[in-house]
């Protein structure tokens, strides 16, 4: 997992440097600029005395000389030698240069309600741009009902949002399904965090999910987070009791006090309802169409 | 007005001991005695040490065995020559900050020398051209956060054209019992982790703040205004010389003396405001170099710039503040002219909301006041100290009740605006890269601009534009040409950069030939103050003042605002610019700055 990242970062390092040539700018536009004088030339020593009526110092305007070449920053080299200072140098890029590798788990929920409990939770290890994610959610009472995880590549494409591959395994229902996965996850405005995948199954199926939520602060440390989830399916799926078009949809209002950022209680209520063919589905084996009910949880992360 | 508390004097003699008397000069001209290195050979140690900040046990490194480091003094026109041990389990380096020295005495690892390894030595070997205030510090990881700085005062060859009568030194600092490594992983897995002064709903109900149309406004370009600092009171501890605001570090003078502050930010973050209730400050010097005097009542210190203040206090103590630019907390300080004598401490003012010139935006939209703060704002423990009885001495206690003039208001004209937040047309050669949020569409030149919170705190406050240098500057030629550089960020990500551009990203350096003379408008594409270090040089700022610009080693871009600045590349080398927010400049807001003979190979 390491090289691969490792391999990742090289690679978006090394995609060519974009030449920069400010040079030419025109600087009126941006109001900074003081009234336009002729370019002085660059003379080798100060004027010897300054005449009041011109312009001096920082009064007067930048001509337009062309830049140097652009160097090696390897000076010190020829003071220390190459072999240390490359490795210095590599030393300093890879740990202070923005290049840091971080990682996280995160609890989002895992939650008690009403005959059962659910989890939905991340962790992911990576930098700015590239990072490997393992998510993982699921529900169940006396016995396990449902439980998925997905190991993802993610990459930022713009400053909100990730674009986020791999693969998605279902270990409840069984049969277990084996999904292709791709989405996109990242910060809406208006401060709506959103996550829209769709996932293909090995046999050929089709399925989606929106999420989203909003984090309303109610002070500094109570927070109100109405959330809300649709499933969707291309097809039927008898098997697994899924109908296609909108499978179920799951709104959730859970009010956490933030002890501490990274360990915040909560209660909430939680309404779920399938739809369409799955409804039926579910009646056929039994089952209910959904309800609402009390939800008690814990919000964490490390 | 003036107290004597038995209680705090108590608390010094249990607590401070000898910390205490560490800075507190005996009274003589230039005796700022305590630990102070000098001569032409200097050895600094540098290890792990164990100290009470406040009353509370912390771990730092320092050297010589303190946090801050001792007091170098040079004069100027010898020879330093000094020697660093590092008795540290990691690598280490010292850089001499705004210190004219051979490139390869700079200090940072990677760019100027290999660093010093852990359980060895270096020694350094410059030439003292200059004279002023300065500091040093470390430029290893988050070392400088750990306590790792000290100021370096050198005494100049001529007569000081600055008179006075007694001096201080007053080392700023932020001072957290996290690690650095801590603090840099809880911002960049959430940016607002310690943001505790945020809007909130019962803000919204009780009439603070921004109105709703403006919440909904600013949510919808996703950002956020009460993001002023990223670390903030809710980790740090604000110091003076390495004191609390409890410790209460305290200067002594003798009544109608004529005291020079030797002011140093040493943060790893904090951007401070500093006053001293009912006693004005003559500004005379701004980062080392000598200014013509200017009179005001407070000043913005970016991180890693110095400025040292003329003061001449009456028969009474007086509280020095040196509040967070988001008033999350203050450092604290007193100067008295008798043992155990203290003066009223202001309360915390309140946090500034960014505006849209901030964000780049001019003066576009029509100004109103927000409300005051969020009544659920949490600041750190220093709030406790405000005293009540303090009116007269702080005018700007009124700041809440006065509103603090310039703020975002009704955002008529937003919605033209919004596309253009991330206009590459406004930036040619800004890298299209997720670490760029937004790109200034209207920056302004905001020298003029005393800084967030500053703008009506009914009194004066120092701007850039003030400061003219006493000395013609030594070379009044016009620049050749100019570049642009933008400072670039993602709050959203943490991510922070030139040009779009992480160190890790570019081995690129901007590049300089010996001797030109270039402009270079550093436009601040964030809605965050930058403080802009290059090593080796000063620069004249642009500021109307022709061949009396004030010439400076760091300078602080103001959010949506351009500085431009004159430099003479007249130190060949390699040598590094970054962002002095220490966690800015690890995300990756450094790039290197070569210097080459003219015409010659690279």
């Amino acid at each position: 997992m390491t090289c691969t990242l490792a391999a990742l970062l090289a690679l978006s390092i090394a995609a060519p440097a974009v030449a920069q040539d400010h040079s030419h700018m025109d600087h009126a536009q941006m109001g900074h600029a003081p009234p336009a004088q002729p370019a002085a030339p660059a003379a080798s020593a100060p004027a010897a005395t300054p005449d009041p009526a011109e312009p001096t110092g920082t009064d007067q305007s930048p001509g337009s000389a062309p830049p140097p070449p652009v160097p090696m920053p390897h000076y010190a080299d020829r003071v220390w030698g190459g072999d240390v200072m490359a490795r210095s140098r590599d030393a300093m890029m890879a740990e202070e240069g923005g290049g840091q590798r971080f990682a996280q788990l995160l609890l989002d929920r895992v939650e008690w309600k009403d005959g059962g409990y659910a989890w939905e939770g991340e962790g992911w290890f990576g930098g700015d741009i590239h990072r490997l994610v393992v998510k993982s959610e699921g529900e169940g009472g006396d016995r396990v009902e449902g439980a998925e995880v997905q190991a993802l590549y993610s990459r930022a494409i713009d400053p909100y949002f990730n674009l986020q591959t791999g693969i998605r395994q279902d270990i409840r229902p069984t049969p277990a399904r084996t999904y292709l996965t791709v989405g996109v996850e990242g910060l809406a405005p208006y401060w709506f965090e959103v996550n829209a995948a769709a996932f293909l199954s090995t046999r050929g199926e089709l399925l989606g999910r929106i999420e989203g939520y909003y984090d309303q602060r109610i002070t500094q440390r109570l927070i109100l987070q109405p959330r809300a989830e649709l499933n969707l399916s291309a097809q039927n799926i008898r098997e697994t009791g899924t109908g296609s078009g909108l499978t179920n949809a799951e709104l959730g209002l859970r009010l956490r006090y933030e002890i501490a950022r990274e360990f915040a209680p909560y209660v909430g209520v939680n309404w779920e309802r399938r739809f369409g063919d799955t409804r039926r589905f579910g009646w056929a084996a039994g089952e209910d169409s959904g309800g609402i009910g009390l939800v008690a949880g814990i919000r964490a992360w490390f | 007005m003036t107290t004597i508390d038995r209680r705090r004097l108590l608390q010094g003699a249990a607590l401070g001991g000898v910390a205490l008397g560490a800075w507190t000069p005996l009274g003589a001209r230039q005796a700022t005695n305590g630990p102070v290195v000098s001569g032409e050979l200097i050895e600094l140690r540098i290890g792990r040490i164990n100290r009470m900040v406040d009353g509370r046990p912390s771990r730092s490194i320092g050297i010589n065995g303190m946090s801050p480091a001792p007091l170098i003094r040079l004069r100027e026109g010898q020879r330093a020559r000094i020697r660093v041990v590092n008795d540290l389990d990691v690598e280490t380096s010292l850089h001499w900050h705004g210190l004219l020295v051979p490139f390869q005495y700079d200090g940072v690892p990677g760019i100027s020398f290999p660093g010093i390894p852990a359980g060895q030595s270096f020694l350094y070997d410059f030439p003292v051209r200059q004279n002023g205030t300065y500091w040093y510090h470390s430029h290893s990881g988050g070392q400088e956060q750990e306590g790792l700085y000290g100021p370096i005062v050198i005494d100049p060859a001529a007569p000081d054209p600055v008179a006075f009568d007694r001096e201080h030194v007053i080392v700023l600092s932020d001072h957290s019992r996290s690690s650095p490594a801590t603090i840099f992983r809880k911002m960049k897995l959430q940016p607002g982790y310690y943001n505790f002064q945020r809007q909130t709903l019962v803000g919204l109900l009780s009439g603070r703040d921004q109105k709703a149309k403006d919440r909904a406004e600013w949510g919808k370009m996703r950002m956020d205004p009460a993001d002023i600092a990223d670390a903030t009171g809710a980790t740090y501890t604000y110091l003076v010389n390495g004191h609390g605001p409890v410790d209460n570090w305290t200067g002594a003078f003798t009544p109608g003396e004529r005291v020079r502050l030797r002011i140093v930010n040493a943060s790893a973050m904090t951007t401070f405001n500093v006053r001293i209730p009912g006693l004005p400050l003559t500004i005379v010097q701004a980062d080392g170099l000598n200014v013509e005097p200017v009179t005001v009542d407070e000043f913005q210190i970016g991180v890693a710039e110095t400025y040292d203040a003329i003061v001449t206090p009456a028969e009474t103590a007086y509280t020095l503040v040196g509040e967070s630019v988001d008033r999350s907390g203050m450092a604290r300080a007193t100067l008295s002219p008798g043992a155990g004598m203290a003066a009223p401490v202001p309360p915390l003012r309140a946090r500034p909301l960014a505006t849209m010139t901030d964000m780049g935006m001019g003066g576009m939209g029509h100004e109103s006041k927000p409300g005051g703060p969020d009544p659920t704002a949490e600041q750190n423990g220093s709030r406790k100290l405000a005293t009540t009885a303090a009116t007269p001495l702080q005018p700007a206690m009124n700041h809440a009740a006065m509103g603090h003039g310039e703020a975002m208001g009704g955002m008529e004209g937003m919605g033209e605006m919004q596309h253009g937040m991330r206009d590459f047309a406004n930036a040619p050669g800004v890298a299209r890269t997720p670490g760029v949020q937004t790109i200034s569409p209207m920056a302004a030149d905001r020298t003029d601009y005393p800084g967030q919170g500053l703008e009506d705190v009914g009194h004066r406050v120092l701007t850039y534009r003030q400061l003219r240098a006493l000395d013609r500057n030594p070379d009044v030629r016009a620049p050749g040409r100019q570049i642009d550089i933008h400072l670039t960020g993602n709050m959203e990500r943490f991510m922070w950069g030139f040009d779009g551009k992480r160190m890790v990203d570019t081995h690129e350096p901007f590049a300089f030939a010996e001797g030109e003379r270039v402009r270079i408008n550093l436009i601040n594409d964030t809605m965050m103050a930058h403080p802009i270090h290059l090593h080796g040089h000063f620069f004249e700022l642009v500021t109307g003042h022709g061949d009396h610009s004030p010439r400076k080693h760091t300078v602080l871009v103001q959010p949506g605002g351009i500085v431009s600045l004159d430099l003479t590349a007249d130190a060949v080398g390699d040598w590094a610019f970054h962002c002095h927010m220490l966690y800015h400049m690890l995300s990756g807001m450094m790039r290197v700055v070569s210097v080459r003979p003219q015409g010659g190979a690279a």
